[in-house]
């Protein structure tokens, strides 16, 4: 005990096999499939068959796939439309929560609910109220006249797409609400009470000082956000699998299809490698956000 | 009258689009099937309710193995993590090394690699160790996303621990690893506890490795023996799914409920650099 006691004591030997257990888990089941990942995106290997090396052949395909294609400007289209709305529906919530009011711990706690619950389970919840025939969106409407039979919402791409942006919002304004809340929070009340004498509007005083002081914040929420928005699986393969006729797929689930259905793995893993430019690009934004904002 | 404006009228239609779908979850899972199919009842509300959706789902179905499945491996996958995380962090934080900014930066990039890129060369990974179809090796999966961010959330809090503390043990004659166990772990108690909070739900939350590892209908958690086994053709059990969906959401609410602040706190402080 003494002896290892003594060898503690010494920084790079502690810190070495403080660290050991996470290298290992991370360096075999994460760098290293990581590496393999980008390997067999070159090749044509099929599940159960290693394949060989066919060079930028999956890449260069998968270019000319118009189903890729469609992919790639769903995943951006979904992305960029869900990321504003959660920034700007999370961000309003949290201005309403930052009134002090009775019961704020309360309905903090539960309108963060959407966030805390597992999400497929959540979306089975989407898909029944988006159900073509049972939905109660259909009902309210052909009651109160609006339409003469149900919406399909699903079963049109436009609207499938619409439904399941709606599906992905609802569930990430709590993440932007709980971000802007905690940097409300440390904005300095004076800062506001000054500009109210000096005779600031609400308007004015939110654009001009809250929103300017959370802008490093927006940053890094927003990035965050992005990262985990457009390699989102869990809603899309629950409530619409791609359909209708492939029209709703994001990378990811385009790759699972491919891969673990379709047992083209190194298709799969090129449609995966397509995303890596991107995440190594926010990523890097991200790090240098903390970074100013430490 | 200001107030109604300003907090009561934008909370409240908050609340209805955020709740409602709990709300949609809880009436299905109690609606008989008649209702359920109903096109003049009213769907907003439930005239004879019933338990024979949750009854079928527990007797007819192997969701009580699911979901004792699912426990079992965010439980291991919580032990495993977090301690590799706390060690990890405390090293991070707290020992002075050459190269710790590069595996700071490393321990953040692979907090930011989602299991959506991993997903299928570990399928290939896992077929070679013999893992598949293994319920165990979920544990040592999980904890690729579970360290990087644990451990990302511990150094923030370990650093926010004053270093005069440990010195002044120092200055006593304490040698580290009694500063650490005597010092640090006590006073890290809320953000060991926001650690565990969070590597039990993301483990609850989690799907696509379930779904692509686990085949047999014994070895399936929750949200993947719902997706696979009550989803089924053109015929969609509703009343069972969303009491699956219910019940597989209730383990995670109740930790919410009782930890809020740690729940709210830890996601606050992932966000720090």
């Amino acid at each position: 005990m003494r002896r290892l006691s003594l060898a503690f004591d010494r920084g790079p030997l502690l810190a070495t096999l403080m660290l050991l257990p996470a290298a290992a888990l991370l360096g075999g089941l994460l760098a290293f499939p990581l590496a393999l990942g980008v390997l067999l995106g070159f090749k044509d290997a099929t599940i159960g068959d290693p394949g060989s090396f066919i060079g930028l052949q999956n890449y260069r395909y998968l270019l000319t796939d118009p189903v890729f294609r469609i992919t790639a400007l769903n995943t951006a289209l979904y992305t960029l439309v869900t990321v504003l709305f959660k920034l700007g529906l999370g961000l309003a919530l949290a201005l309403i929560l930052n009134q002090r009011f009775a019961g704020y711990r309360f309905w903090r706690s539960v309108l963060l609910l959407p966030y805390v619950v597992p999400t497929v389970l959540s979306a089975f919840a989407w898909w029944w109220i988006l159900d073509p025939q049972f939905s109660f969106i259909s009902w309210a409407l052909v009651k109160l006249g609006v339409l003469d039979r149900n919406v399909n919402f699903l079963g049109n791409s436009c609207l499938a797409r619409a439904s399941l942006m709606v599906a992905n919002i609802w569930r990430g304004i709590p993440f932007f609400t709980v971000g802007y809340l905690a940097g409300l929070q440390a904005i300095p009340k004076e800062l506001h009470e000054a500009a109210a004498i000096d005779g600031a509007g609400d308007w004015q005083i939110f654009w001009q000082i809250t929103w300017i002081l959370l802008l490093p914040l927006t940053t890094i929420l927003t990035i965050f956000s992005a990262i985990f928005t457009f390699t989102d699986f869990q809603l899309i393969w629950t409530i619409t699998r791609g359909g209708p006729a492939n029209a709703t797929h994001l990378f990811v689930t385009l790759a699972y299809q491919r891969a673990i259905p379709g047992g083209a793995m190194g298709e799969g893993a090129a449609i995966a490698g397509f995303t890596l430019p991107f995440l190594a690009l926010l990523a890097w934004a991200a790090l240098g956000a903390l970074r100013t904002q430490a | 009258m200001r107030r109604a404006f300003s907090l009561w009228l934008p909370l409240l239609a908050f609340a209805l689009f955020l709740l409602f779908p709990f709300y949609w979850m809880v009436l299905t899972s109690i609606k008989p099937n008649s209702e359920l199919v109903s096109v003049t009842a009213n769907p907003f509300w439930v005239s004879h309710p019933t338990l024979d959706h949750i009854k079928f789902l527990l007797s007819r179905t192997s969701y009580p193995r699911w979901f004792w499945n699912t426990m079992a491996v965010a439980a291991g996958a919580t032990a495993l993590s977090v301690p590799v995380s706390f060690s990890a962090a405390f090293a991070l934080a707290r020992v002075r090394f050459r190269g710790a900014e590069g595996v700071s930066i490393g321990i953040y990039v692979a907090y930011l690699i989602p299991p959506a890129i991993l997903f299928i060369p570990l399928a290939d990974v896992m077929l070679k160790l013999g893992w598949f179809d293994r319920l165990w090796a979920l544990i040592p999966i999980y904890s690729t996303f579970l360290v990087p961010f644990c451990t990302w959330l511990l150094v923030g809090y370990l650093k926010s621990i004053p270093r005069e503390l440990e010195e002044a043990a120092m200055v006593d004659g304490a040698s580290r690893l009694r500063i650490l166990f005597a010092v640090i772990l006590p006073l890290s108690v809320p953000g060991l506890i926001s650690a565990f909070i969070f590597c039990f739900t993301l483990s609850w939350n989690e799907y696509l490795y379930a779904l692509v590892f686990m085949s047999s209908p014994e070895n399936k958690t929750v949200p993947v023996g719902l997706a696979t086994e009550l989803v089924r053709g053109d015929i969609y059990q509703w009343g069972p799914l969303m009491a699956g969906a219910l019940l597989g959401s209730l383990p995670v609410i109740v930790i919410y409920f009782f930890f809020v602040e740690h729940y709210v706190a830890g996601m606050s402080g992932a966000l720090k650099g």
